[in-house]
């Protein structure tokens, strides 16, 4: 009996989810990235009893590497509203099969993006001041109003598209599925029944979403800029640093989803639907972000070096030809200028070339994090005179790498398993292309009610068999 | 529970004695006054009583042993809060004067029980230019009018009180640090350990007004001493200055004193000195002016000798 590329799409993105199909490697990392978080968990414990003197910040540089990273996740969770949102909107067919990665994404690296500043906090247990005594003037409550809503907005973001799928994971695995699992996908279906009025309220939601959570999404790396930009301090205060921060979140963050793709497609074979193609568009966005990217950093650092003003200036040089130098110029290099020229050939957007470069913008954009706010801090307006070795330079101790790392694994370990729970791609979505090729619909404008009607309707007899799937995804 | 206890604590620890013949027989009690939270004292005089008037107007029997006698009274929050009606405080720091000697310093860290490392009151040594002479810039928080530390505090910890004065309330401080990258003078400090407290300084409830005891993880800095203004005494490091350089006062009654106790129209110094503040080009508008270092008696700081940091801005 020959499958149709319905059961064949399901068949790929579900395997991988299929209860039992937990390999050895899997079970290794996971474990390994449990141990990493635990570490870490310790490590915090440690400095919560013995107060932040636990970590190398002292006077002079009281913020270090959790506000640093702080900023890079906030940063990479920038991924899923570029891909999915902006994706969406224009009608972009290849979308389908990297959405979800990219919204799990975006949900996870937020969740934990947002933990950091709580680490940082000196005082934890009165983390309920904030509501009791909240000033709306602080661009710290800016910044927990922008991304709670941006956390809520992209949990939805990821959650709304999953509901059809998770209706199909309860159904496929009424059997095999343990009794926890299938109670979490019978929740989550919400009584899901695949009806034409499921469909349009789904359509609408989404179309709702699609369109709020742009916005959002600016908002909140402009005012993660703004703890910075409203304060007085040289390399700080500075006017472009909103739209700064956003694109070099977006930069981060859509090569954070090249990685993605690039992991899952490889761990879960998925290359017949995450294809070169992809690599290549995906590429060109990143390559066009990481040009604007530069131009921002051009007028950065450029504008002021022209006038070289006091207190600028002193900051400056310290970038350009003192102790910064040597990683302000790998990182302007190497990390914005190198991945430029490697995505402009076109064997650099081929899967190994994309995925290096990103690799390189990716962690070159957490080093930038850590230069933008370390260098000002060690440059106050007043000498550092007569204080403690310890107060006049900074690199992070093991505590707060311990913890940092451990924020990292958590990352790695809730896609991870969200990854073995939940199709990795959205399942109906990649069908419904595959029945817009199949209908000669694939046009930007297109509404794609269509294909969703057609699903709804069960009626999957009369598809092509299985090169329709390749015939979408391979053109 | 913890707070039902402190604040226990606060009420016995405000016991004002009224009784004169109290005062007069009780010779044990006389002695616990001369030396304030004695253990000694305590040890000595238990099974006397004394009467004493509570802070709620309550007359109260207490043992001489358990008696302490009340430095000054801790304002409640809400006045720490609204500062001293009708003044606004302003300090003067003749730079002509300081020789650099640093008992500023001393006295402010004496005064507030402050680590060795954490200089709330702090003498740099200074030069403007390459071709300027060096001199010593002692350097309070500034008390800003337009404050930036006070701007950016998401819970209001750090706030601005109407005689002029910022203060930090360390048991509302989040310890956000944010402040502390807002100030464009570096005046704030973070107690990154927990405090080593003295069995005083535990029982001594706490106020914003004097900042102890100490709260780890928390953000502390200059608070212009306004538990001593209270007393009509003058902030510490203004009464250390051997070199008289530091000036004190009011603002509304245009008048400021030195630890020599030379009062001078605040007006009139500011004219005749060419008065200025830090870094005016900021917009912070501080509280503290500085005269400048003309015609100095003392031989000016050596720079060549100073520890880390480059000299003050090259401009
Ligand atoms: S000197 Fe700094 S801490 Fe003091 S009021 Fe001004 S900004 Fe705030
Ligand atoms: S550290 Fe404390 S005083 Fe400073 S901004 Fe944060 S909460 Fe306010």
């Amino acid at each position: 009996m020959e499958i149709t590329p319905v059961e064949k799409i399901r068949a790929d993105f579900l395997r991988p989810i299929t209860p039992g199909n937990f390999g050895k490697t899997s079970r290794y990392w996971v474990i390994g990235l449990t141990l990493l978080l635990c570490w870490g968990i310790f490590a915090y414990i440690y400095q919560l009893r013995t107060g932040l003197e636990a970590t190398a910040m002292r006077n002079y540089v009281s913020w270090g590497l959790y506000i640093s990273t702080f900023v890079f996740f906030i940063g990479i969770s920038h991924s899923g509203t570029l891909v999915s949102a902006i994706l969406r909107i224009t009608n972009q067919e290849w979308r389908r099969p990297i959405t979800r990665s990219a919204e799990l994404l975006t949900a996870v690296a937020l969740m934990f993006g947002g933990i950091m500043p709580i680490i940082d906090m000196g005082r934890p247990d009165r983390v309920a001041n904030m509501v009791i005594f909240g000033r709306v003037q602080s661009p710290l409550l800016w910044d927990i109003m922008c991304i709670t809503t941006y956390l809520t907005g992209s949990l939805l973001f990821l959650y709304l598209p999953m509901i059809p799928d998770i209706a199909l994971c309860k159904e496929r695995f009424a059997k095999t599925g343990s009794t926890f699992r299938l109670w979490v996908y019978d929740k989550l279906a919400m009584g899901w029944k695949d009806t034409p009025e499921n469909w349009r309220r789904l359509e609408r939601a989404m179309r709702v979403m699609t369109v709020m959570i742009i916005p959002i999404a600016v908002s909140v790396h402009t005012v993660v800029s703004y703890i910075f930009a409203m304060t007085l301090r040289a390399g700080w205060n500075s006017t472009i640093f909103g739209p700064y921060f956003v694109i070099g979140a977006l930069y981060s963050g859509s090569a954070g989803v090249i990685l993605t793709m690039s992991a899952f497609r490889r761990i879960y074979h998925l290359e017949e639907y995450i294809t070169p193609r992809h690599f290549d568009l995906m590429s060109k966005i990143v390559l066009s972000l990481t040009m604007i990217y530069a131009y921002f950093n051009l007028n950065e650092y450029w504008v002021p070096a022209y006038k070289m003003e006091s207190h600028d200036g002193i900051l400056l040089s310290d970038l350009f030809s003192g102790g910064w130098s040597t990683v302000f110029w790998i990182l302007q290099f190497g990390t914005v200028l190198l991945p430029i020229v490697i995505l402009a050939i076109p064997r650099g957007r081929k899967p190994v070339g994309a995925t290096i470069a990103c690799i390189i913008i990716v962690a070159g954009a957490w080093v930038k994090r850590y230069v933008i706010v370390i260098p000002t801090l060690l440059h106050p307006f007043l000498p550092i005179q007569n204080v403690p070795a310890s107060w006049s330079s900074y690199f992070p101790n093991w505590v707060e790498f311990s913890v940092t790392g451990g924020a990292l694994a958590g990352i790695f370990l809730v896609i991870t398993l969200f990854s073995k729970f939940f199709p990795i791609a959205s399942i109906w979505e990649v069908e419904e292309g595959v029945h817009l090729a199949k209908k000669g619909l694939v046009i930007p404008g297109i509404n794609t009610q269509n294909g969703a009607d057609d699903r709804s309707s069960a009626d999957h007899s009369n598809h092509k068999p299985i090169p329709a799937v390749q015939e979408a995804f391979a053109k | 529970m913890e707070e039902e206890k402190k604040s226990n604590r606060r009420k016995f620890l405000q016991l004002t004695v009224v009784s004169g013949a109290a005062i007069a027989t009780g010779a044990g009690l006389r002695n616990a006054f001369s030396e304030p939270n004695s253990e000694l004292a305590k040890s000595q005089n238990a099974g006397e009583s004394v009467h004493a008037l509570t802070a709620s107007g309550d007359l109260v029997q207490v043992d001489t042993a358990h008696a302490r006698a009340v430095v000054h009274h801790p304002v409640t929050n809400d006045e720490a809060r609204t500062g001293i009606a009708g003044k606004r405080f302003v300090m003067v720091i003749d730079l002509a004067k300081c020789d650099g000697c640093k008992k500023c310093t001393v006295a402010c860290q004496k005064m507030h029980f402050t680590p060795k490392d954490r200089e709330w009151m702090k003498v740099f040594e200074m030069q403007d230019s390459e071709t300027t002479p060096s001199y010593w810039m002692p350097k309070p928080c500034f008390h800003c009018d337009n404050p930036p530390c006070t701007k950016v505090c998401p819970v209001n910890a750090t706030f601005k009180r109407q005689d002029g004065i910022v203060l930090i309330d360390n048991e509302r401080c989040i310890g956000c640090r944010f402040c502390m990258a807002a100030c464009p003078y570096s005046s704030r400090f973070f107690n990154w350990e927990r405090p080593v407290e003295t069995p005083e300084m535990a029982l001594t409830p706490y106020s914003p007004e004097q900042g102890y005891p100490r709260r780890v993880g928390t953000v502390e800095k200059c608070d212009f001493c306004p538990d001593m203004i209270r007393q009509g005494k003058m902030p510490g490091c203004i009464s250390a200055c051997a070199m008289k350089a530091l000036y004190f006062g009011d603002e509304n009654e245009d008048a400021v004193t030195n630890s020599d106790g030379e009062t001078v129209r605040l007006s009139t110094l500011l004219e005749q000195n060419a008065g200025y503040r830090y870094m005016e080009d900021l917009g912070t508008k501080p509280r503290v002016y500085y005269l400048p270092p003309k015609n100095r008696r003392y031989p000016k700081p050596d720079l060549d000798h100073a520890a880390s940091g480059h000299a003050a801005v090259k401009s």
